[in-house]
């Protein structure tokens, strides 16, 4: 997908750090990507990558203290998200970008049925009249393709499936039509066949709203479901960022390469996998240099002494490896 | 017992494990039938995956065949013996031989015990080792599984999630057992540890000769590590075959579905729209096939009648009226 505009979210050097009793914890570091206006941007990478404080740094929605965005510009539709007043920002969130997560047991309320609650969004952001309100839920949950969407209004978040209670959430997080969805592991907690159904589901809608999507996710086979653009991290950095066929089809971070080999192909049996040796690194004691150099193969003295820039390979593909050109192939 | 039959390390025979529920004002004594007479072997060596979605009956199948839950009904041959008509002594002497490995490394492992105590538990218990002996055993033990000696004396707490894991098998293959029933055993770990995990599953079954049961929802994993693969749908198996011959050519509606559903790893071969329809609710069938709701091909007769497992030739079982 080629779109020479601005982007409708431009994150710059943003680093989130959380200052704990035991230390600080850069959760994430000099993370810059842009999101365009009609595309998915996933970003993957293992737990504790600092996927999600990014995403939750979007929306300013850092538990403070004792998290803080140290640093960073992010801007949105042309304004600085991060100077904003907390009034302003509070528009922004729902109405102009949105969040899902992945247990929609745990974010729908259980004493409220899913009308209410998608009622709820679409009145304090729009204010139309009780009727009016319901109208548009109902309207809402057909088209997230919940079965008699009539009935179902009135029904409890118990009494939903998981992969209709995502639905619902979807539902109400795309309510008010925002312009960039952040949808956090959507599809983790859901079983394969509803999984792709509701992968199916944010494409199509995605694609007829031309929303922006920025998915969260440890799963690479979500990502090839769904994405157009990449942003792999590893450590709170961004190790590699591409159009999705580069990532998948010429990486150029180990890294990169060590994620999609972890993960069994059909096609080869019994073989032992590529493991990637050893563990993600302790956040407070990160290593010096690049911080995938202990687990890495292409290793060389170098990585161990500065921490790499993203390297640009060619016009819209980055990576954190200053062995990049040797790298996976 | 013939010959031929002691090629089975296990033999399960109708199994049923239900569950009642209990309710104060209603007579309701339906149960749920999580477990609804399966039937399979596993050779001497061999690893059958058990896969299936969430809620199917996968984990309880596992829990009944060790006894960790008592079944309802049927037949658990192990070496030729019926487990379930053991006592509680005889089943404790014959635990050594079959382990379990949970899913969750963080539940599974008691907090208080250091690692050392942990994995040569059983080989005190069990009478194998004491002493000087035991510790020996165990920093072996520790080593086989990836795992310094010097880790016996630490805490579950200091580890993370894959060397916890590590710890969980340590535990399990402490005793040589012949049979390990795995149970989801890389489920909650990152993607980049799973493949750590897996490698030492499988090094370990080449080394010893452990026979697996693997129990897992996700179809890539169980695809990699089995021999021979059953499909379990609300309690029963629907399909069972050789692992390369279910990829090639699933007969089941279900199976069918479920392998369409996997993400590929190709931007370029997205899956398409497939016929899957809507999960439901667990309950409301009276008769026929447990797939009729969902299933692209249902005809009268799988209102009627429930289909049964059947070999459709070179050991390829379904369990479906119209196998196309």
């Amino acid at each position: 997908m080629v779109i020479m505009k601005t982007p409708l979210l431009d994150v710059r050097s943003l680093s989130t750090h959380f200052f704990t009793e035991d230390g600080v914890v850069k959760a994430v570091e000099d993370v810059s990507f842009e999101i365009f206006e009609g595309e998915i941007l996933s970003l993957v990478g293992e737990s504790g990558c600092g996927k999600s404080v990014t995403g939750l740094s979007l929306l300013r929605l850092i538990p403070t203290p004792p998290g803080k965005i140290a640093s960073g510009e992010i801007f949105f539709d042309g304004r600085n998200l991060l100077k904003l007043e907390e009034k302003e920002m509070e528009k922004v969130r729902g109405n102009d970008i949105s969040m899902i997560f992945q247990e929609p047991m745990t974010s729908l309320n259980p004493v409220f049925t899913i009308g209410d609650q998608i009622m709820e969004a679409i009145q304090l952001h729009q204010n139309p009249d009780k009727k009016e309100a319901r109208k548009k839920a109902i309207e809402m949950l057909d088209r997230v393709k919940i079965p008699s969407p009539e009935a179902r209004i009135d029904s409890y978040p118990h009494q939903l499936s998981g992969g209709m209670r995502q639905r619902a959430m979807i539902a109400m997080a795309l309510s008010c039509q925002p312009k960039l969805l952040i949808a956090d592991e959507p599809t983790t907690a859901l079983d394969v066949t509803i999984q792709a159904q509701v992968l199916r589901l944010m494409r199509e809608i995605q694609r007829e709203m031309r929303m922006a999507v920025m998915l969260i996710t440890h799963d690479l086979g979500v990502v090839a479901e769904i994405a157009d653009r990449v942003a792999v991290m590893y450590a709170g950095r961004i190790v590699e960022y591409g159009p999705i066929e580069t990532i998948f089809g010429e990486m150029r971070h180990p890294y990169t390469r060590g994620l999609l080999e972890s993960i069994p192909q059909l096609e080869d049996k019994r073989k032992r996998l590529n493991a990637i040796p050893g563990q993600v690194p302790n956040p407070m004691d990160l290593p010096m240099g690049c911080k995938f150099h202990p687990r890495c193969y292409l290793m060389i003295e170098d990585c161990k002494k500065e921490e790499p820039p993203l390297f640009q390979v060619n016009d819209n593909h980055f990576s954190r490896c200053i062995r990049w050109k040797v790298c996976c192939y | 017992m013939n010959m031929s039959e002691n090629d089975f390390l296990l033999q399960v025979q109708h199994l049923r494990k239900y569950f009642y529920r209990e309710r104060l004002f209603s007579s309701d004594r339906k149960p749920i039938r999580a477990v609804d007479d399966i039937t399979f072997s596993i050779r001497r060596g061999e690893t059958l995956g058990l896969v299936g979605e969430s809620g199917c009956g996968k984990t309880t199948a596992g829990k009944s065949i060790l006894r960790l839950i008592e079944p309802t009904s049927g037949q658990i041959f192990f070496k030729g013996k019926n487990i379930v008509d053991l006592n509680r002594e005889e089943l404790r002497r014959l635990r050594p031989y079959m382990q379990f490995i949970f899913q969750d490394p963080y539940e599974s492992l008691n907090p208080r015990m250091r690692v050392g105590e942990i994995v040569g538990e059983g080989l005190e218990v069990h009478r194998v080792a004491q002493g000087r002996e035991k510790v020996e055993k165990v920093s072996e033990i520790l080593m086989k599984v990836g795992l310094h000696p010097r880790d016996a004396m630490r805490y579950p707490h200091e580890f993370s999630g894959g060397q916890r894991q590590r710890i969980g098998i340590a535990r399990a293959i402490s005793l040589n057992p012949e049979l390990i029933i795995a149970d989801e055993p890389v489920s909650a770990l990152d993607v980049s540890i799973q493949a750590q995990i897996l490698n030492l599953l499988m090094d370990l079954r080449d080394q010893l000769g452990f026979t697996y049961l693997f129990i897992s929802h996700d179809l890539r994993i169980v695809k990699h590590i089995s021999d021979r693969i059953a499909v379990m749908y609300l309690g029963k198996i629907v399909e069972m075959a050789d692992g390369e011959d279910l990829f090639r050519r699933p007969l089941h509606p279900y199976t069918q579905i479920l392998l369409q559903a996997i993400p590929r790893l190709k931007p370029s071969g997205r899956t398409q729209e497939g016929p899957a329809r809507e999960e439901l609710p667990f309950h409301s069938l009276e008769k026929g096939c447990l797939f009729q709701l969902r299933c692209p091909h249902s005809r009268e007769r799988c209102r009627m009648e429930e289909p049964i497992l059947l070999d459709q030739g070179e050991d390829h079982l379904v369990a479906c009226h119209f196998v196309s």
